[in-house]
C-alpha cells in the first residue's frame, strides 16, 4: 500500500539521478586530474621537445623537435646507463621481495605465541622508510647483509665476475636489508590472501595423501596469483617513485642545470615513464604465462 | 573358582599383550606427537625451528635500526676504539645534543608535523567521497575513471611535478604549504589513488540495506553518506589517516621541489645536515671530538624517525591490521 507513495516522488528517472550524484562525488576528483594531472602531463610532455628557459613573467619555450631526447638516449653517458641499472636492480627485486615476504607471510600465518610481535617487527620499515633516513643508513653501511658483503672471499668473487653480472650482485649484497624493507605492505597483503583460502581445502588435500609441499605448490600458490600480481605491481611502483631512485635523483639534479634544464629532464621523466612501463609489461607478462600454465 | 581353559589363557594372554602394545604404541605417538607435531599441533622441533627462523630474520630485519641506535650512543672514544663493537663504554648523550641542535629540532618537527596532518586529513575525506561514489553509483566512464585512477598511480611524479611547480611560481605559491594542500583536496595527493581503492572496497563491502532504509526515509544523498556510510567505515578512515601521514612524512621528492627554502620539515633538514652541521660548528674552529662523525649523523638519523616510531608503537594495531580492517587486498 506505500509503495504507490514510494515511487511517486521521482520525477527524474532512477538512472540518471544515480549518474548525477554518481558524478558529483566523484567531481572533485575529475577536477583534480584534469589540473593536477592531465595537463601538467601534457604540459611536460611539450617541454620536452623544446628548450625551456625561466624568465621572470613565465618560461619560454622553444620548439626543438628530438634534441632534448637524442641528447638523453645518444649523447649523455650517464643517463642510459642510470636508466639501465635502474631496470635491473628493479628486476633483481621484485622477485626477491615477492618470495621474502610471501615466506614471512606463510610463517606469521602459523599459529604461535608472539605473532602480534613479529608482525610489528615485519611492518616497521615502512614506517620509518624515507629517502634521508635510508641514504643516511646506506652510507654508514648499516644495511648491507651484516659481514658477507665485506668478506674477502665475496670480493674476490665478484671481481672475477662480467660486469653485467657483477654489478646486479653487488647491489644485492650492499642493499640486502634495504630490500627486504620494502617487504612491509607486502607481507600483510600476502597474509590476508592466506587467511582467506579455506582450510578445509588443505584439510581435504591432506586426507587425499598430500605433503604440506605438495599442498604449497598446487594449493596455496595458484590461489596467490591475483596476489603475485598486485604486489608485484605495487613493489615495482614503490621502487620507481622512491626519491633514492638514482634516475629519480638524477632527473631532478638536471631539472635545475643550466644546459638543457626543464626540456631535458621532462624528455628523461618520460623516457624514465617507457621504462617503468616496459618493466610493468614485464612482470605482468611474466607472471600471467605462469598463471595460465598452472 | 573357575577353570580356565589353556587355549582361552592363550588367548587371553594374546589379548593383555595386544592392549600392552597398544599402549606403548600410544604413548610413542604422544613422545612424537610433542617432537614432531600432529594433525593439529606443530610439535616441540617445529616450533623451535620456527621461532629460530623468525628471530635470525627478525634480527637481519632490525640490524640496521640497532645499528643506528648503538652507535648513536657512542662517545668520540669509542667510534675509535675498535674494541667498542656492540656496546658502548658508557651512554653518551652529546651526539643527540648537536643532532638537536643541527636539526633545528622544534621547528622542523613542527613544519613536518604541519606538512604531512593537513594534506592527509583532506586526501582522507576527498579519497572516501571519490571511493563512496564509485562503490554506490552506476554511471557512464566508471570504468575510464578507474584506469585514470590507476595511471595517477603508476605515473611518475617527475612527469607532472615541473609545470606545477611553475604554476605556482606564478601564483607566489611556492614554498607554501598550500601547494601541498591543493593537490591533496582534489584528490591528486602523494598516493591518493591507493586511499580511493580502500575506500572502494570498504564501501562495497558494506551492506547496501541501511542506506536504502534511511533513503526512504527521505535522507538526501549526501545525508546517507555522511550519516551512515562514513559511521560504519570509521577503521577505514582510521587507516586512511595514518597511513598518509606516514607517507607525506616520508616523502621528500615533492616537498623538496615545492618547499625548499621556506618550510624545512625534518626529512629535508637531514639530507642537508653535513651543510648544517658545518653552519653551527665551523670545521677549524672546533677540537677534533666535535668533529662531525656518524654517531652524530645517525643520532640525527634516529632524531628523524622518534616520532614516527612513537606514532607506530601506539598506533601499531592499525597498521598491522590495516589490511583486514579495511578489506583491501586486490582483487
Amino acid at each position: 500500500m506505500n509503495l504507490p507513495t514510494i515511487l511517486r516522488p521521482r520525477p527524474m528517472k532512477y538512472r540518471s539521478r544515480q549518474a548525477l550524484y554518481g558524478y558529483l562525488f566523484v567531481l572533485l576528483w575529475i577536477i583534480g586530474f584534469i589540473v593536477f594531472t592531465l595537463v601538467p602531463l601534457a604540459e611536460t610532455f611539450r617541454y620536452s621537445f623544446s628548450d625551456v628557459t625561466v624568465v621572470a613573467t613565465g618560461v619560454d619555450v622553444q620548439f626543438a623537435q628530438w634534441k632534448n631526447y637524442t641528447r638523453a638516449l645518444l649523447t649523455d653517458p650517464t643517463f642510459v646507463e642510470l636508466i639501465l641499472e635502474y631496470v635491473i636492480e628493479t628486476l633483481v627485486s621484485v622477485p626477491i621481495i615477492l618470495i621474502f615476504s610471501m615466506i614471512i607471510a606463510m610463517l606469521l600465518n602459523l599459529r604461535f605465541r608472539f605473532r602480534g610481535l613479529f608482525r610489528t617487527i615485519f611492518f616497521l620499515p615502512v614506517v620509518i622508510t624515507s629517502g634521508p633516513v635510508i641514504r643516511e643508513l646506506v652510507a654508514q653501511g648499516a644495511t648491507s647483509a651484516p659481514q658477507v658483503a665485506r668478506s674477502e672471499v665475496v670480493m674476490e668473487f665478484l671481481t672475477r665476475l662480467p660486469p653485467y653480472l657483477r654489478n646486479p650482485s653487488e647491489y644485492l649484497l650492499t642493499s640486502f636489508i634495504l630490500i627486504l624493507w620494502f617487504s612491509g605492505v607486502q607481507i600483510l597483503i600476502y597474509l590476508s590472501s592466506l587467511q582467506k583460502i579455506d582450510p578445509s581445502v588443505y584439510e581435504a588435500a591432506a586426507i587425499d595423501g598430500a605433503s604440506a609441499w605438495e599442498a604449497f605448490w598446487k594449493l596455496t600458490l595458484p590461489s596467490l596469483s591475483t596476489t603475485n600480481m598486485v604486489v608485484a605491481i605495487y613493489t615495482i611502483i614503490t621502487l620507481s617513485h622512491f626519491s633514492e631512485n638514482k634516475v629519480v635523483k638524477y632527473i631532478y639534479s638536471q631539472t635545475y642545470a643550466v644546459q638543457g634544464g626543464i626540456g631535458y629532464a621532462s624528455a628523461m621523466s618520460f623516457l624514465f615513464f617507457v621504462a617503468l612501463l616496459l618493466l610493468l609489461a614485464i612482470v605482468y607478462l611474466f607472471l600471467k604465462s605462469r598463471t595460465d600454465k598452472a | 573358582m573357575k577353570r580356565i581353559e589353556p587355549m582361552n589363557r592363550i588367548a587371553l594372554l594374546g589379548g593383555h599383550l595386544a592392549l600392552a602394545a597398544q599402549k606403548l604404541a600410544q604413548q610413542k605417538d604422544a613422545i612424537r606427537g610433542f617432537f614432531l607435531g600432529t594433525r593439529t599441533t606443530y610439535g616441540l622441533v617445529f616450533t623451535i625451528i620456527l621461532y629460530l627462523l623468525l628471530l635470525a630474520i627478525g634480527f637481519v630485519y632490525l640490524y640496521p635500526l640497532l645499528f643506528m641506535l648503538i652507535t648513536s650512543f657512542k662517545s668520540p672514544a669509542d667510534l675509535l676504539n675498535p674494541m667498542v663493537q656492540w656496546v658502548p663504554s658508557e651512554i653518551y648523550w652529546g651526539n643527540y645534543v648537536k643532532a638537536f641542535r643541527v636539526l633545528d629540532y622544534p621547528s622542523t618537527l613542527m613544519s613536518s608535523i604541519l606538512v604531512s596532518v593537513v594534506p592527509s586529513l583532506l586526501q582522507t575525506i576527498v579519497c572516501s567521497l571519490v571511493g563512496y561514489g564509485l562503490a554506490r553509483y552506476e554511471f557512464r566512464g566508471k570504468r575510464l575513471l578507474f584506469v585514470l585512477l590507476l595511471a595517477t598511480f603508476v605515473i611518475p611524479p617527475q612527469t607532472t611535478v615541473i609545470p606545477q611547480m611553475l604554476a605556482y611560481r606564478d601564483l607566489g605559491l611556492l614554498g607554501n604549504v598550500l601547494s601541498l594542500i591543493l593537490p591533496a583536496l582534489f584528490g591528486q595527493g602523494f598516493r591518493s589513488a591507493i586511499f580511493v581503492l580502500i575506500f572502494y572496497q570498504t564501501f562495497l563491502s558494506l551492506p547496501k540495506a541501511l542506506e536504502e532504509a534511511a533513503r526512504l526515509d527521505g535522507a538526501s544523498d549526501l545525508m546517507v553518506f555522511l550519516r551512515i556510510a562514513v559511521p560504519t567505515a570509521i577503521p577505514s578512515y582510521i587507516v586512511s589517516v595514518i597511513f598518509s601521514v606516514v607517507w607525506y612524512w616520508n616523502e621528500t621528492y615533492l616537498t623538496v621541489v615545492f618547499l625548499e627554502g621556506s618550510v624545512q620539515t625534518l626529512p629535508m633538514q637531514l639530507s642537508k645536515f653535513v651543510q648544517a652541521y658545518q653552519n653551527l660548528y665551523p670545521p677549524g674552529t672546533i677540537n677534533i671530538f666535535d668533529r662531525l662523525n656518524e654517531a652524530v649523523k645517525l643520532s640525527g638519523t634516529f632524531l628523524n624517525i622518534l616520532p614516527l616510531l612513537i606514532m607506530y608503537f601506539i598506533l601499531q594495531k592499525w597498521f598491522v591490521e590495516s589490511v583486514e580492517k579495511t578489506g583491501i587486498t586486490g582483487e
